[in-house]
């Protein structure tokens, strides 16, 4: 039931709106997220948009994670 | 084609730094339990189970929706199939779920019309298209679901159809964590909390549970660098004797949720205690209707009255679910019990740690 991958809206109308997941489309509802907009990433749950994924903070995570791996490895080199 | 938001966290290189991390910060055996069916999945797609040290066992909680129902709901579910007149509408994977003496499959087979649905609103489209028939959805899921139902109900309300009705057998997680720490036979380590279901409750809604019942916690979410750092993290907390609560799944999950997700829950559904399969009865787990929807109650529309009958003979999903067994241990995993001639829910659904464990250990 629940989609994991990330959506692109890529067709708004009112509260419906259709999403590109890897080339499937797909009509889901709209009206559990703020603001759509076409070109936003959305978490798909049994035909409902649940959330859009922020960029900035899917970037800074990512940011932090590649970080912390290489601190922590080279702290272990110094241990 | 790249898949923005998914690739990034099926990099190789960043995995095998984890599991690295992982390696070398697991000292003594854990026991690690993930809440989220869509986890055990991707657990077990990814192979994550073999890639880690041997100290570290991962166990699949009560987070599969179908296979947490209990049996008295599903034969409920049967029986409404066979009221005249009504169509029933559910989501796919509880089709094969064996009842005490039929599934709905079977009924269908026996001419019930019974349809299987992507979402809510499909149910609400039909009970449009057939005024004079009683549509009845069946619902199942976690928090997830339930707000998409919700939305379903006040989109049936705002278009006056007298014909929709919900049986409302929705289940909210934390009240099942709460019930897993106070169970004696079960012993965990640290819970991988489910992504999606956080999605919309938000972190926050965890923190009365952790302070009450002090266990390391980490969400995360569903690709393999998702996967391995929820347990990178849980295994450091556990070395270094914290117990908080961590967000590996931040571009997802908020502290606060999805407030319109909250709202249409609020709006909609109260909280009441109902019955999970292998746990029992929970305090205020379960989600019912608000007494300005009772309208839509399918339960009560039909007058279904649900029976505790016992679960299959010999099936262990009860156990399975809270972590005491896994599959191998069950006298009837492969034997008689196969994903073609299945015997308990955790053998149907494809979010069942038994189908899982068959489909990827090699039936
Ligand atoms: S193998 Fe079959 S019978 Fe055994 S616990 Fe799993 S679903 Fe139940």
């Amino acid at each position: 039931m629940c989609l994991a991958i990330p959506s692109k809206i890529i067709r708004i109308d009112g509260d419906m709106g259709t999403v590109d997941v890897d080339g499937v489309k797909r009509d889901v509802s709209l009206l559990m997220i703020e603001e759509p907009q076409l070109g936003d990433y959305v978490i798909v749950h049994a035909g409902f948009a649940i959330h859009k994924i922020d960029e900035t903070v899917a970037k800074e995570s990512l940011q932090i994670l590649k970080e912390t791996l290489a601190f922590v490895e080279k702290d272990d080199i110094s241990n | 084609m790249s898949i923005k938001h998914a690739e990034e966290y099926r990099d190789r290189e960043l995995s095998k730094s984890l599991i690295q991390k992982i390696h070398q910060n697991s000292h003594r055996p854990l026991r690690l339990m993930e809440v989220c069916g869509t986890h055990t999945v991707s657990i077990f797609k990814n192979g994550i189970r073999s890639i880690l040290p041997e100290t570290v066992s991962l166990l699949s909680g009560p987070g599969c929706p179908v296979c947490v129902t209990a049996q008295g709901e599903i034969d409920a579910f049967i029986e409404l199939s066979r009221e005249k007149n009504v169509i029933i509408t559910t989501f796919g994977d509880l089709m094969r779920i064996p009842g005490s003496d039929s599934s709905l499959q079977k009924e269908r087979a026996n001419g019930r019309d019974i349809r299987i649905v992507y979402s809510a609103f499909d149910a609400l489209e039909i009970a449009r298209n057939h005024p004079d028939r009683e549509v009845v959805f069946l619902g199942v899921g976690f928090e997830t679901t339930a707000p998409t139902i919700a939305a379903s109900v006040l989109s049936a309300q705002a278009m006056n159809l007298k014909n929709l009705s919900v049986i409302s057998a929705h289940k909210q997680v934390v009240p099942a964590l709460n019930a897993l720490m106070q169970t004696r036979e079960v012993r965990i380590d640290g819970f991988l909390l489910p992504g999606h279901v956080s999605v919309i409750i938000g972190a926050g809604a965890y923190r009365d549970f952790i302070r009450h019942h002090p266990i390391p916690c980490v969400i995360t979410g569903f690709e393999p660098v998702d996967i391995l750092s929820g347990i990178h993290m849980l295994v450091r907390q556990i070395d270094t004797g914290r117990n908080i609560l961590e967000n590996a799944y931040p571009r997802a999950v908020s502290e606060t949720g999805n407030a319109k997700a909250k709202a249409l829950l609020k709006t909609v559904f109260q909280s009441g205690d109902t019955v999970w399969r292998g746990i029992g009865s929970i305090p205020d787990s379960g989600l019912f209707f608000q007494q300005a929807f009772e309208n839509f109650d399918a339960a009560k529309r039909f007058r279904i009255s649900y029976r505790q009958t016992p679960e299959p003979r010999g099936c262990a999903c009860g156990e399975i679910l809270t972590g005491v067994k896994i599959p191998p241990d069950c006298a009837l995993y492969k034997k008689t019990c196969t994903p073609l001639h299945p015997i308990g829910p955790c053998m149907v659904s494809s979010e069942g740690t038994c189908a899982a464990y068959y489909k990827y250990h090699g039936g």
